[in-house]
């Protein structure tokens, strides 16, 4: 589904990602954890389109097609979706009125009819219940005073309507409570299948315990240094980072 | 991605629909201006002495009157000798009869822009509306004149008014921006060809909303509307105001006076949608929008609202006022001002509070792009008179991109303790991170745009007539359009 060759990404002048490389197929879930600042959000961003990254070498390939030279939204379109780490609040824009507009826009791509307000609302109770969303939240202003556990629960059920081809979690446990968590990870599990894929940044251990990935990956000096499954988590957690490099930079010396 | 370059292109491509020119045959006075235009003009609307001699003293006061320098906008000054006052379409004389002798080409002229002036079409639709439409310097047709009859309302071009219901017109006319008011009031009161008169009468609540449109057509023509609109004990209008021009490379002075007059327990809500043609992306041509607008709230409890959205003109000079002298009386002013290009605004309100408990509210959306400058200026002044008196006040401005600028002159003028008021402003840019997001959801670069700054204007669209809203949202989408870059 996404095939990540040998990236390289500077952001203002500063290379952040340096050649990394990476294979997410249909039916995966693959977990990147990595210390911050390592440039997880970056290859998140980079992947969705945002604005504000060089990207000096390197391809990424999404369904075949070349996902770098798509804009923002046709990415969305061909359901690319990215959960943020900190979404943005829009004043005066109704949070259900924007993801309607995204869904319709997706199905004019597709040719197909727009929704009207009754078959969308439908979906929208629906999908606001599987994420135990407080459907006041459905009329007010795009995550306007929005707790920050009420925003990631809000990109949850935003993905759960737009139901994308591969999510993109930035972090979306981060500051969730306990039953948030359980909540989000239902949503997350729920959209689980065969033709869809999910890479999710986390720092906890925890949230793999509710969302079993296939692969966790360390992203740290801007690559993939080590791959593993759900085990490496849990050795994460006991011993840091600090390993996985001075591994790596073992392994690079005995080349 | 969005950058500032491709916002600054995608406003670039900018379209001004209303900016055709209608090929008509006009009666056009030779540009000039002295006291035998003035004469001139008062005799073909056949006006009365006393009319006559109002204008001449207006005129006589203006001569020794400066334009004003303070607004913080920068234009080449008009010469008052190089342009008409007064221009009709020819094959009708003054003032509307009926709709079968209205020129075909101007039935089709506003129906081009929407505003179909045939009452079956307006019968056959959801909207009640009476519309006043004026071409240039005469009022060419007014629907629904027998139903609102009925109703005791009067609804008419103001040189009607003043030859069939003298005695209103003289009692109320310039009571409100007195002839020597302003600059631009006083050349108003010399030379003001048409506009629309309203009276509601006691305890009446106008059975459906009126509208003017104004249309600017004729080359090197001036516009000076009048507007009067008296809401008598008890009364209730809501009003509407449109405005278009065609698309030409000279500038065109539109310079008019609007009054309201308010007596107890009366209701105005006046909303205007202000498209004249703002110029090309050089700043060249567009209209000079010099109004003075001004409501009385005369009576006590009595409550008016200005409501104006204003995406065209190259110079907006515009601050609808509202004295409130009776007690308890209320005044709001809800604004937003979309500036692009080389577009130049300044635009605001004066709340002068006199009355006690009197209560005022502002809130002013300000959105810029392109090269554009804007300003808020308002005024809030408390007379020692008005005990308890209150104001809110909120100033937003939104930038798209970094050549356009927004600037905030708040005034404030308190002689009682008693007052309060309340300020709040911010100006923010539309952020890319606020479009990223939107663009993830699936929405396109300029779809994202236009839904944040919907959702930036939405208190002041939130007041907005349905219909209005709608041709409101509509006209600053075209605003902001464009390809994307
Ligand atoms: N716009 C920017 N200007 C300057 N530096 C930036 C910018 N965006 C990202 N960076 C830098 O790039 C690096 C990678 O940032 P990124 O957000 O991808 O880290 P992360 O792995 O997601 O960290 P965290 O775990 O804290 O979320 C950081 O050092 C950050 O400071
Ligand atoms: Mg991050």
């Amino acid at each position: 589904m996404l095939v990540i060759k040998d990236l390289h990404v500077s952001v203002v002048g500063k290379e952040i990602l340096k050649g990394l490389n990476l294979t997410i197929l249909a039916g995966e879930v693959h977990a990147i954890m990595g210390p911050n600042g390592a440039g997880k959000s970056t290859l998140a961003n980079v992947i969705a389109g945002r604005g504000g990254y060089e990207i000096t070498s390197g391809s990424v390939t999404y369904k075949n097609k070349d996902l770098l030279a798509m804009l923002p939204e046709e990415r969305a379109w061909a359901g690319v979706f990215l959960a943020f780490q900190y979404p943005v609040e829009i004043p005066g824009v109704n949070n259900t009125y924007l993801l309607k507009a995204g869904v319709n826009a997706k199905r004019k791509q597709q040719d197909l009819d727009a929704l009207d307000a009754i078959d969308f609302m439908k979906i929208v109770k629906e999908k606001a219940k599987l994420v135990e969303l407080d459907p006041s939240f459905l009329s007010r202003s795009v995550n306007e005073g929005f707790s920050g556990g009420e925003k990631k629960r809000n990109e949850i059920f935003q993905m759960a309507v737009l139901e994308p081809s591969l999510a993109l979690l930035d972090e979306t446990d981060s500051g969730l409570d306990i039953d948030a968590l359980r909540v989000v990870a239902k949503g997350v599990n729920k959209l689980r299948g065969e033709d869809r894929a999910i890479m999710m940044v986390t720092h906890y251990q925890r949230l793999l315990d509710y969302i079993e990935p296939d692969f966790v990956h360390v992203l740290a000096n801007g690559k993939i240094l080590k791959t593993g499954d759900k085990s490496l988590a849990l050795e994460l957690e006991e011993r840091g980072y600090d390993w996985v490099k001075a591994e790596a930079l073992g392994s690079e010396k005995s080349v | 991605m969005a950058t500032n370059e491709q916002i600054q292109k995608q406003l670039a491509g900018q379209e001004y629909e209303a900016g055709f020119v209608t090929d008509i045959e006009s009666e056009t006075l030779p540009p000039g201006l002295n006291e035998d235009t003035i004469r001139h003009i008062s005799s073909i609307k056949g006006e009365p002495d006393w009319m006559l001699d109002w204008r001449l003293a207006a005129y006589r006061h203006w001569l020794t009157m400066e334009e004003p320098t303070w607004a913080a906008v920068d234009y080449t000054p008009t010469d008052y000798q190089s342009i008409s006052y007064y221009s009709a379409p020819k094959s009708k004389g003054d003032g509307p009869g009926s709709l079968d002798e209205v020129d075909p080409k101007l039935l089709e002229t506003y129906e081009k822009l929407g505003i179909p002036l045939r009452e079956q079409e307006f019968l056959a639709g959801v909207t009640n509306i009476a519309v006043d439409a004026v071409f240039d310097s005469v009022s060419v047709a007014t629907t629904f004149k027998s139903k609102l009859t009925e109703a005791g309302v009067i609804f008419c071009p103001i040189s009607e008014a003043i030859r069939e219901h003298p005695e209103l017109v003289k009692k109320y006319l310039g009571t409100v921006v007195p002839q020597q008011d302003n600059f631009f009031a006083a050349l108003n009161c010399a030379v003001f060809t048409d506009g629309s008169f309203v009276y509601i009468p006691k305890g009446v609540r106008c059975p459906m909303e009126l509208s003017t449109y104004f249309r600017i057509n004729a080359l090197n023509t001036g516009q000076f509307e009048r507007t009067l609109i008296i809401a008598d004990e008890g009364a209730y209008v809501s009003y509407l105001e449109g405005c278009t021009a065609p698309m030409r490379d000279e500038n065109q002075l539109h310079a008019a006076v609007v009054e309201l007059v308010l007596l107890d327990d009366a209701e105005i809500k006046y909303a205007t949608v202000q498209n004249w043609y703002p110029g090309d992306e050089n700043g060249v041509g567009g209209i000079y929008n010099f109004v003075t607008k001004r409501a009385e709230c005369r009576g006590a409890r009595s409550k008016v609202s200005w409501t104006q959205v204003e995406t065209g003109s190259a110079i907006t000079w515009k601050y609808p006022s509202c004295i409130l002298k009776g007690d308890d009386s209320v005044g709001k002013f809800y604004s937003v001002a979309v500036t692009t290009h080389c577009q130049q605004a300044d635009t605001g309100t004066k709340m002068i509070h006199l009355g006690k408990n009197t209560k005022s509210t502002i809130i002013s959306k300000g959105i810029s792009a392109g090269r554009a400058q804007q300003s808020y200026r308002g005024l809030v002044r408390m007379a020692k008179t008005a005990e308890n008196a209150r104001n809110y006040t909120q100033c937003d401005s939104l930038l798209l991109g970094d050549a356009c600028a927004a600037h905030t002159f708040p005034y404030v003028e308190v002689k009682n303790s008693t007052a309060s008021l309340e300020h709040e402003a911010t100006t923010s840019k539309i952020g890319e991170d606020q479009l990223f997001y939107c663009q993830q959801r699936g929405l396109s670069e300029e779809d994202a745009v236009n839904m944040i700054v919907n959702g930036f204007c939405k208190d002041v669209f939130d007041v907005l007539p349905m219909e209005f809203a709608v041709e409101a949202n509509r006209l600053i989408e075209i605003s902001l359009e464009g390809s994307v870059g």
